[in-house]
């Protein structure tokens, strides 16, 4: 593992993170969002865990709670930020929004908005990678609640015969959070052991603490190399847990106790992760009030830039459709 | 030129693209060792290892998945739809991936994507292995949609769409992969977009695609002899769509029978007559008329069957109609025992 100073900089981004989510729900209420907006709060230790643990050439695929996605892989707040608010200077030019967020250039190739339809994608992608030579790994994220759909099954038996010949090399992070929307892994799940169903398809998974920053890294670092050694996929069951609502305007959650809520915000991973720097020396309260400060200061600058970019330009409703043109129409 | 079936066609043009370009993979169920359903990829998985023709479980939705994803990392994927009744199950990743993904994306990636494979009726097949499922994806914005007729045609479209950058639904036909013409040598293309004139004439014009072309050239020839000239304009590709063609051929003729193999209600043929209405409807002297298969799940019973799918005979009744005249069909000439000539 990478020593714990490194960490400190992945603290970081995970308070970034959660500041800007804060923001997002703001912007969300004073009407500035559109649409659709699921926040991650509470789930950072997972992202933050495998996406530290990745290589820059790796790629990963997620659902449409993606913004720490984009994030942690370095896309500027400000276009995450635009994005959101629907404007051309948007990770996407205004066309996906919260749910479709993208930064190809950074391996990061979406948030969907189909529960479970981007596990096959990311199975081909992770083929491709190896069809390709390289030894690069994909990692596909996805929640408790993909995996009552056909695509994960398609898709997981798919990636075990694939992993046979060492073509594979997909790692699955289930981030059970609970929830499907509002429908818990008990009232969805016949078998509630999750990692059963990898292992059904011959994809050894690992569980692991999800709320807790290390536990999280430490598990994704022997799922993403082993997975690049062997060319098999590999799955880790995160535990985790969604502060907020499963979107925005869910504000009513009749489908879990304030009571729930508030143990859980008890296993926040963020002061998880301050109590494990503070243990190493590496963090008091001074440096703390600093990265705040930070993220504060970084987010109202994304929130500036994303107030102050043009909206997409009328002619941009046509572009992007198709790569090619030809005779005809459409 | 030489003389080649449409399954073959296809075949060596799959063979042709897949020597000048490593990223082409196919996969499909049944395609390598079982040697394609119609025998489409005979010989494919010797030739190019399970590497590059890979057999898929049945599970339609992971594979056309998974092919999406490929060909979002640069591979150019090339998809066996055993049936294209089967897609249905993949329509998810049809339509909310494949077709979608550049645009809500911005422009990050392409989906140099072709999915390939028989639509329409076989022979007694019946409701759930013979339908036309060309109106549904010709629906959605991100997709091409091809529906070749001839071996030529299925050579150069299929090499378009395999050098494309976007999702191509490629919708042969199984009851013409017998069927023979001549292809060009070398490297043939045919552009999407770009309607045939198959037959020229003045006074009507027949539009059809796919399998359906055989029926209009063949009324087109019998209405001939009873002294109408009809154009027979074959679409190629339905999206995108020639309107340009269909519209300057209207404009001469004034009359328009379209034919299509799927039901009627919201369908091929329904765009094309709202086109022609939009582009040529001052030098309309007929409704458009509409030539379709019965509106029901197809039955079994070859009588049935046979009732349900558009032919030469009803093509011509529609000529007929659009021409406000009476011309006899060729099995009501028959059964009459009177001859004119």
């Amino acid at each position: 593992m990478a020593d714990l100073r490194s960490v400190l900089s992945w603290y970081r981004r995970m308070v970034l993170v959660r500041r800007f989510e804060e923001e997002t729900e703001r912007a969300f209420r004073r009407g500035k969002i559109g649409g659709y907006l699921h926040v991650y709060s509470g789930q950072e230790a997972v992202a933050a865990g495998f996406i530290s643990a990745m290589r820059e050439d790796d790629i990963c695929f997620t659902s449409y709670r993606d913004h720490a996605f984009a994030l942690l892989r370095g896309a500027p707040p400000g276009a995450v930020m635009a994005e959101l608010y629907g404007k051309a200077t948007g990770l996407a030019r205004g066309k996906g929004g919260s749910m479709h967020l993208f930064d190809v250039g950074r391996g990061f190739y979406g948030g969907y908005g189909i529960v479970g339809g981007h596990i096959p994608l990311a199975l081909g992608a992770a083929y491709a990678l190896r069809y390709q030579g390289s030894d690069r790994v994909c990692l596909c994220f996805l929640g408790d609640g993909a995996m009552n759909t056909g695509a994960f099954h398609e898709s997981l038996n798919m990636a075990g015969l694939w992993g046979q010949t060492g073509q594979c090399p997909l790692v699955l992070i289930v981030e059970n959070n609970g929830y499907a929307m509002g429908t818990s892994v008990a009232r969805s799940s016949a078998v509630t052991d999750l990692a059963a169903r990898f292992t059904a398809y011959a994809i050894p998974c690992e569980r692991v603490d999800g709320m807790d920053f290390l536990a999280v890294r430490l598990a994704a670092e022997r799922a993403i190399a082993e997975t690049r050694t062997s060319g098999r996929p590999t799955a880790v069951e995160a535990i985790t847990y969604r502060f907020a609502g499963h979107g925005a305007a869910d504000v009513v959650q009749p489908y879990r106790s304030k009571e729930e809520v508030d143990q859980a915000r008890r296993r926040d991973p963020i002061p998880t992760l301050e109590g494990h720097l503070h243990a190493a020396g590496l963090l008091d309260d001074a440096a703390m009030a600093a990265i705040r400060e930070e993220a504060e200061q970084a987010v109202l600058a994304a929130v500036r830039y994303a107030e102050e970019s043009p909206a997409p330009p009328p002619e941009s409703l046509y572009a992007d459709v198709y790569a090619d043109t030809y005779g005809g129409e459409a | 030129m030489a003389i080649v079936s449409y399954r073959e066609a296809i075949r060596s043009t799959l063979i042709e693209e897949m020597d000048r370009d490593l990223t082409i993979v196919l996969l499909g169920e049944e395609i390598g060792l079982y040697q394609g359903t119609f025998r489409v990829t005979a010989d494919l998985l010797a030739r190019y290892g399970p590497g590059r023709v890979i057999d898929t479980p049945t599970s339609e939705t992971g594979f056309v998945g998974a092919a999406i994803g490929m060909a979002m990392l640069g591979l150019r994927p090339v998809v066996e739809m055993m049936t294209w009744n089967f897609s249905l199950v993949a329509l998810d990743q049809i339509v909310n991936n494949a077709a979608k993904i550049r645009y809500f994306s911005g422009g990050q990636v392409d989906i140099p994507l072709v999915i390939r494979g028989p639509n329409g009726a076989g022979v007694q097949l019946s409701a759930q292995h013979s339908q036309s499922l060309e109106a549904i994806y010709a629906h959605i914005p991100g997709l091409h949609v091809v529906t070749p007729a001839t071996p030529a045609e299925a050579k150069g479209l299929l090499r378009t769409a395999i050098r494309g950058n976007d999702p191509v639904i490629f919708l042969e036909n199984a009851a013409l992969y017998g069927s023979k013409g001549e292809v060009p040598e070398g490297e043939f293309v045919v552009p999407f977009g770009a309607a045939d004139v198959a037959r020229s004439g003045s006074d009507v014009t027949i539009v059809a695609y796919s399998r359906m072309l055989a029926a209009a050239l063949e009324a087109a020839e019998y209405l001939a002899g009873e002294g109408v000239e009809a154009e027979v304009i074959n679409l190629r590709t339905l999206r995108p769509l020639d309107r340009g063609t269909l519209v300057a051929s209207v404009k001469r003729t004034h009359r328009a029978v379209v034919v299509q193999e799927q039901w009627r209600p919201f369908g091929t043929a329904a765009e094309i007559a709202a086109t022609i209405a939009e582009g040529a409807f001052d030098a309309l002297d007929a409704p458009v008329e509409r030539v379709t298969g019965a509106d029901v799940p197809m039955p079994y019973a070859r009588n049935l069957e046979l009732l349900a799918l558009p032919n030469a005979e009803d093509i011509v009744r529609a000529v007929a109609r659009t021409l406000y005249r009476e011309i006899k069909t060729p099995s009501e000439r028959s059964s009459g025992g009177q001859s004119d000539g």
